[in-house]
């Protein structure tokens, strides 16, 4: 289980203090698939990098089953059981994709071991296994990639941050079979998806609300979804009712 | 019969893959002498009159062959060099290890210059490995300076690995290759510095046939207080395409210098040269630190996989 108490993150935006994340508390229960949703820029994905340790937060709290973890390194949170996935992929020069697998998963894992994360992936694993990790893969398949990897490492709390970014549509049904997949067998851990799509809201068992870095909404599916569809919450800002576009 | 001891042993493995003596025909040189020769029915090695190198014939159409010529040195104060030509029939296609492991525990500079020429007959093929390690703790240096000439003939191949990974402290490489009417060279050298190392690569290719190809590719991690100087020339004198590559990852305080040239002589003549040098990327050690390695375990593995 997860908990943020009071968490804020602020950065310097020249020479004046910008408020991204403001006193944020929420908690990830075990067993639950958790999507945090809301506008662009509301400070979602900074709140997934202050959960994996990339970013520290200004204030509060991080608790992980109890343990604080506020000051913990990204390296002592990986190992404590937290797994996260890049929005954008990180490429590497040289490493394979079986090796990157392989170090994910942390043990001497098998060719074959490492093909069934790709498959679950939709790669065709033989096609793959030997890429490098580069440009040469498409965004597509680096994003996939990427989700292997958190697969392979088979943490408590794995969190993905926007994962439908840059998989196209044949993609992205598989991508929902991932998760339900890996909703099946959650086995007392939880998982924590930063996303704005509805199928994937969809699959969720908690939503939380994130705008201009705070929860503004949190509950169940059944309670949140509707509500969420209906409102502008959902609709990007250049989208809504009354906003002036340009050339209007 | 070949008597190594354990320190030459670990030298011939390191830059061999030697574990014993090799299958096929070979030459390993042990502090200026020879510990052991064979020749086969196909690879003639004959040492030369003056003791200082060897000359390897292949007959046309030797296939699936290999020839192991490494080079160990453990006694400080040597300094050496040898001359080895490879002359490569017609058709042939073969492998050529060489390689040289210097351990120097004394306080005097231990120094092998290998001079090997190609001779490569038309279609021929050949992958050349060539490896260069160093260990040791006395003060002496730890010196390599290898020079390299190819001469190809039509459609001839060959691609050359160049690997320099721990341990020599000064090295200057210097490689020429002519290439005639559809010939490939393909180069990869792999390179990494530390303490106040040394190193100079310098390649000069001339496709001097219409349909040549040449591809020279090197990766390189420069760190502590070491220094590296990358020179590659390609010269396009037909219609050819040719490559060159210098990709760098700079750590500590070391300097990296990358000089790539490129000289088109005819219209038709498809040059491309790119140059790279940078630490390495933050994001790169996030992700492998978010699957549990430390950032030092983060940088071996980057580094490791970079000089693969």
């Amino acid at each position: 289980m997860l908990e943020l108490k009071n968490i804020t993150f602020g950065v310097d935006d020249d020479g004046q203090d910008k408020e991204i994340i403001r006193g944020v508390s929420l908690t990830i229960p075990d067993d639950k698939l958790v999507v945090i949703t809301g506008p662009n820029g509301g400070g979602k994905s900074t709140l997934a990098r202050l959960i994996a340790g990339i970013e520290k937060p200004t204030g509060g709290q991080i608790l992980f089953n109890g343990e604080d973890i506020t000051n913990a390194s990204i390296t002592e949170r990986a190992k404590k059981g937290i797994g996260f996935a890049f929005q954008q992929p990180v490429k590497f020069k040289g490493i394979q994709v079986f090796d990157l697998i392989k170090l994910a998963s942390g043990k001497n894992i098998s060719m074959t071991d490492a093909c069934e994360y790709l498959s679950k992936v939709g790669l065709c694993a033989r096609d793959y296994i030997d890429r490098e990790v580069n440009a040469s893969l498409s965004g597509g398949e680096l994003k996939r990639i990427e989700i292997a990897t958190v697969l392979a490492k088979a943490s408590q709390l794995s969190v993905f941050d926007e994962p439908e970014a840059g998989i196209d549509l044949w993609s992205f049904q598989n991508l929902i079979e991932v998760f339900e997949g890996m909703r099946k067998n959650i086995h007392g851990g939880s998982i924590l998806i930063i996303s704005h799509q509805e199928r994937i809201l969809n699959i969720a068992d908690e939503i939380m609300v994130i705008k201009n870095g705070e929860l503004i909404k949190s509950g169940s599916k059944t309670e949140i979804l509707p509500a969420l569809m209906g409102t502008a919450d959902a609709v990007p800002d250049c989208r809504k009712a009354g906003v002036q576009r340009e050339g209007e | 019969m070949i008597q190594l001891d354990e320190i030459q042993k670990r030298l011939l493995r390191e830059v061999a893959d030697l574990h014993d003596v090799p299958e096929g025909a070979y030459n390993i040189r042990s502090n200026s002498k020879s510990a052991g020769r064979a020749s086969t029915e196909n690879i003639e090695i004959i040492p030369r009159e003056d003791g200082q190198g060897l000359t390897v014939k292949i007959k046309p159409g030797t296939k699936n062959e290999s020839v192991h010529i490494p080079v160990v040195l453990t006694e400080t104060g040597i300094k050496e060099v040898v001359y080895n030509d490879f002359y490569i029939g017609e058709d042939a296609d073969v492998t050529i290890v060489a390689g040289c492991g210097i351990d120097n525990c004394g306080n005097q500079d231990a120094e092998h210059d290998g001079i090997h020429r190609f001779f490569v007959g038309k279609n021929a093929h050949i992958r050349y490995v060539e490896k260069h390690y160093g260990s040791g703790e006395g003060s002496g240096k730890r010196i390599l300076n290898p020079g390299t000439e190819v001469y190809q003939e039509e459609g001839s191949s060959v691609e050359m690995e160049m690997v320099q990974i721990k341990g020599v402290d000064d090295t200057n490489r210097t490689t020429k290759a002519e290439l005639a009417k559809d010939a490939k060279l393909v180069v990869r050298e792999r390179l990494m510095t530390h303490g106040d190392q040394k190193a100079y690569s310098d390649y000069v290719v001339h496709l001097n046939g219409e349909g040549s190809t040449a591809d020279v590719v090197s990766r390189s991690v420069a760190r502590d207080s070491s220094y590296q100087k990358f020179e590659a020339k390609i010269v396009g004198n037909k219609p050819c395409a040719g490559h060159t590559e210098c990709d760098a990852i700079i750590m500590d305080q070391a300097k990296i210098l990358a000089v790539p040239a490129l000289e088109a002589n005819d219209l038709d003549a498809a040059l491309v040269h790119e140059a790279a040098i940078g630490k390495i990327a933050g994001d790169q050690i996030i992700k492998l630190m978010t699957l549990g390695l430390s950032e030092a375990e983060a940088e071996e593995q980057i580094i490791n996989g970079f000089l693969k």
